[in-house]
């Protein structure tokens, strides 16, 4: 066990090194986030409807389009020159190899939303700070279920001959439970409600973690073992 | 390795349990329209009841199918489990497609309008879909052993989605209560709705047997034809 999670941050740490090293994705997703947010400012008729009522959908809609920016380029760097094989051939447990991916987009993508919020309160004026520890929270539980499914389906789409439109049509119904839990909660937490009341989602988000992370991670050697 | 000839009987099998299930069909349409009564304040729109409910019910039965059979392929690691989870996810499409149809055709004169997001409507439309997903992986993988793999893992974590989906969507409606949908509240219905309605649904299961087998003889065959183009 001890071992596995030591392998598993050893190939988080190879990612993260290769994405620091070049940066190029990193700044093309964190860009994408910020242009979401400018594109959503104009879908909306300020004098019709206030920023506040809007505020979770974007943020979520903008957090769900980045991480799939994301995920999309997750496994495509292990195709190029084919690292997967190298990696496969290697004596790591396929849950390690899994988890450590895992890892690595969590990062990215945890990454990308911490630039992008401070972005969203400056452009759509909403007060945050109130609520900031309950929606860091929400914005982890439902960032760690989508990411983990992601994770594995990024794995099996680029096998695939369009895997930047397989990514987002297999993923986004997965999707759903997690950013509808988080909208909700993010609406409740921005309107001064107390956490007690958004434990309900918080719960249905921590189960979707558990049951999905597991699941991926037992379901892992069947994407990448011939 | 499977022969082309393999295939054959079992199509035909298929076409005439499907042609056995259409005569049904027409049978349920004539028990519906000569032999219930008229729905007292739905009018006629009723009807569409008895079409739609089974529709959905093969729907749900084949996508149920197509989850058990993921996972035990992912067990068992046996083609004819892979072969039998790609036809019903096939054939559960085309009868989602009739529930996704049915339903707005009967919503709009009733509830006064088309689509509501409903916790049971937002549920279906999403399977369906997952399933649109499910298969357009299936066309975008051309080695036959990973296509199984891959989409016996989609299968399994679809399964899985079903209930999240329906808890979310089931929370997010009681914590927002919406205006009040008119719905049927779960009406006793009288003898003879009640038996054309289990004949439909008998019929509808039949079809989607008689579907799914045709489907299946016909992967036997591509399959068979694949091979044949790889040696």
């Amino acid at each position: 066990m001890r071992e596995a999670v030591r392998l598993a941050l050893a190939i988080a740490a190879k990612d993260i090194r290769a994405e620091l090293r070049s940066r190029t994705a990193l700044l093309s997703a964190t860009v994408f986030a910020a242009l979401v947010l400018v594109v959503f400012n104009f879908a909306r008729d300020p004098t019709a409807l206030a920023a506040i009522d809007l505020a979770p959908s974007v943020l979520w809609v903008t957090f769900a389009l980045a991480a799939m920016v994301a995920l999309n380029r997750a496994f495509t760097i292990e195709r190029e020159n084919a690292a997967l094989d190298g990696l496969l051939l290697a004596p790591v447990p396929r849950e390690a190899l899994f988890l450590g991916k895992l890892l690595a987009n969590l990062a990215f993508v945890g990454t990308v939303e911490a630039i992008t919020l401070p972005l969203f309160v400056l452009f759509f004026n909403v007060p945050i700070v109130h609520a900031l520890p309950g929606i860091l929270g929400v914005t982890a539980l439902a960032t760690v279920g989508f990411v983990a499914v992601g994770t594995i389906f990024s794995a099996m789409a680029v096998r695939t001959r369009f895997a930047e439109l397989m990514l987002p049509v297999l993923l986004l119904p997965f999707m759903v439970p997690p950013l509808i839990g988080a909208v909700q909660a993010t609406a409740r937490l921005l309107a001064h409600r107390p956490l007690s009341e958004v434990m309900g989602w918080l719960r249905l988000l921590a189960l979707y973690d558990v049951v999905f992370v597991t699941l991926c991670m037992l379901a892992f050697p069947a994407v990448v073992d011939e | 390795m499977t022969q082309p000839a393999a295939a054959a009987p079992i199509v035909r099998r298929g076409l005439l349990l499907s042609s056995v299930a259409l005569l049904g069909l027409a049978g349920v349409y004539v028990l519906a329209i000569g032999y219930t009564p008229v729905e007292a304040r739905q009018g006629l729109a009723q009807k569409i009841f008895y079409l739609h409910v089974p529709a959905a019910w093969s729907a749900l039965l084949s996508f149920s199918l197509v989850g058990i059979s993921s996972a035990l392929y992912l067990w068992l690691h046996d083609p004819r489990l892979d072969r039998f989870a790609a036809s019903s996810a096939e054939v559960g499409v085309a009868f989602s497609a009739v529930m996704l149809t049915t339903g707005p055709i009967w919503a709009k004169p009733i509830w006064g309008t088309w689509w509501t997001w409903d916790a049971r409507l937002t549920l279906t439309l999403f399977l369906f879909f997952l399933f649109i997903g499910y298969l357009a992986l299936r066309a975008a993988l051309a080695d036959p052993a990973e296509r199984a793999r891959f989409s016996a893992v989609v299968g399994i974590l679809g399964m899985l989605l079903v209930p999240f989906i329906h808890l979310s969507v089931y929370l997010f409606r009681t914590l927002h209560p919406q205006p009040v949908v008119l719905k049927p509240s779960a009406p006793s219905l009288p003898p003879a709705m009640l038996q054309t309605l289990l004949t439909s649904v008998a019929v509808f299961t039949l079809l989607y047997i008689g579907l799914v087998t045709v489907r299946y003889g016909i992967a036997l065959a591509d399959e068979a034809r694949e091979a044949a183009d790889a040696a």
